[in-house]
């Protein structure tokens, strides 16, 4: 339960980040708030050759409101982010989300950007940019990139970015005028991964529905308007497409019973609080 | 920027408990057991070394956060803080041990090192916590003794207490 050896560089400006990626490569991992990365370090599931430090990096250090959008930098924790004086009405999602999210000494020390770029299924900072349609933006030696989430997560732990490239920050748009936002999860103890977990946006001609812990990333469907058994039915379809899986935590058809049950609870608080917001 | 190779040991100084430490780290060396083999601070325990139970949180510039998911070299400069910083320096224990004490909120008490330094951080943060926030903070560690209901009371009674000597330090 010790890491095995590597060579460690403190970053201090992005473009020593950027330049040392170009020249390891895959033999380096960026270790950021290193709640997923030491853990995995420790159990020797990974053996980079270089970890590239840039907790201390204080240009990636920022979580700004700007442009319709929460920009969160690579360094920025997430408790950075949770405790924002006015979280609840910037990106409304996130502050009903990050209560799920491991625990507080975890959040503490854990970024925005390494729970995104580490891409578990399970995890809900993914999810949630996935519902909101957020951007990842890609920094390499060269250039910087923008992709929407949907194209930045490619699969378990797997993502659009590339061996050269540091996800440099996020962006969650704000709250939209009119819009309802709900989070909730199943979990076998609280702060664990979710066995699934949902988090909808309602609008009055619409809603999105993303649904993690299922399938091999978070998935999202839109809807106009549903209600009732129609509702039900489609939420049933979606839960099928998302080809479930058997393991030890849960059977397939648990995590679709689960999806039934869960979703058109988180539909129906976004709705609420839509309605409490429109009077 | 600052390179460390692997397999090479640096000097890494940090103030622990206010006293000014120092002591060779490789890149590798996990900061719960640079504490503890290489500082001689061995009230920091360690129990899963994945970052699950709690057992090593500690407070790196007043934030509780995971010793053995924090590197040694990581902590270079930072102020430190362990169960050892606690009690006064005759002994005396701090508000927050009396409390656990007087609600027998530890048994085997190899969990109690990591929860006083969790507790401690929130209990600055958060003046008006009520169960179910103290419950959502003590998810982070686990303790197979007390079945965490004194230690929930421990912390509730302790906040009561601060807020009671801040009224009256604002009537005065």
């Amino acid at each position: 339960m010790k890491p095995a050896a590597f060579d460690w560089v403190r970053i201090d400006a992005v473009e020593e980040a950027c330049a040392l990626l170009a020249e390891y490569g895959g033999d380096a991992r960026i270790l950021a708030g290193g709640q997923s990365l030491m853990a995995v370090l420790n159990m020797r599931l990974a053996q980079p050759r270089v970890l590239l430090d840039i907790s201390r990096c204080a240009p990636l250090d920022h979580v700004r409101s700007d442009n319709g959008m929460l920009t969160i930098g690579a360094a920025a924790t997430q408790a950075a982010v949770e405790w924002r004086a006015h979280l609840a009405t910037e990106v409304p999602l996130l502050a009903q989300a990050f209560p799920h999210i491991s625990h507080f000494q975890v959040r503490n020390r854990g970024t925005v950007c390494g729970s995104v770029a580490h891409a578990d299924p399970s995890a809900e900072l993914p999810l949630c940019l996935a519902l909101l349609g957020g951007e990842v933006v890609l920094r390499s030696r060269k250039r910087r990139r923008v992709l929407a989430a949907a194209d930045f997560f490619r699969g378990m732990l797997t993502t659009a970015r590339r061996d050269d490239e540091l996800v440099e920050a996020v962006r969650f748009p704000l709250a939209r005028e009119g819009a309802g936002y709900a989070f909730d999860e199943f979990a076998m103890r609280h702060g664990d991964f979710a066995i699934v977990a949902c988090a909808a946006e309602v609008t009055a001609e619409r809603l999105r529905l993303a649904v993690g812990g299922v399938a091999d990333r978070p998935c999202v469907v839109e809807w106009e308007r549903l209600e009732g058994d129609a509702l039900a039915d489609a939420i049933n379809d979606f839960a099928w497409s998302l080809q479930a899986q058997d393991d030890a935590h849960a059977s397939a058809a648990y995590r679709r019973h689960l999806v039934r049950r869960l979703a058109p609870r988180v539909i129906a608080a976004a709705e609420a609080l839509r309605a409490g917001e429109q009077e | 920027m600052k390179r460390i190779d692997a397999g090479s040991r640096e000097p890494v100084t940090l103030v622990l408990n206010g006293r000014e430490c120092s002591a060779l780290a490789e890149p590798r060396t996990l900061l719960s057991d640079f504490l503890r083999h290489d500082l001689g601070a061995t009230g920091t325990h360690v129990g899963c070394e994945h970052g699950v139970c709690g057992a090593c949180t500690v407070r790196i510039d007043g934030v509780a956060v995971r010793a053995c998911l924090t590197l040694a070299v990581q902590a270079e400069g930072l102020r430190v803080d362990t169960v050892e910083g606690l009690a006064a320096a005759d002994g005396t224990l701090d508000e927050l041990q009396q409390a656990f004490r007087r609600h027998h909120a530890l048994q085997c008490g190899f969990c109690t090192a990591g929860i006083l330094m969790s507790c401690a951080d929130f209990l600055r943060r958060v003046t008006q916590p009520d169960e179910g926030t103290v419950r959502e903070m003590l998810s982070g560690h686990l303790c197979r003794c007390t079945g965490y209901t004194p230690i929930v009371a421990a912390v509730l009674e302790v906040a009561a207490a601060r807020r009671k000597t801040d009224e009256e330090t604002r009537d005065a």
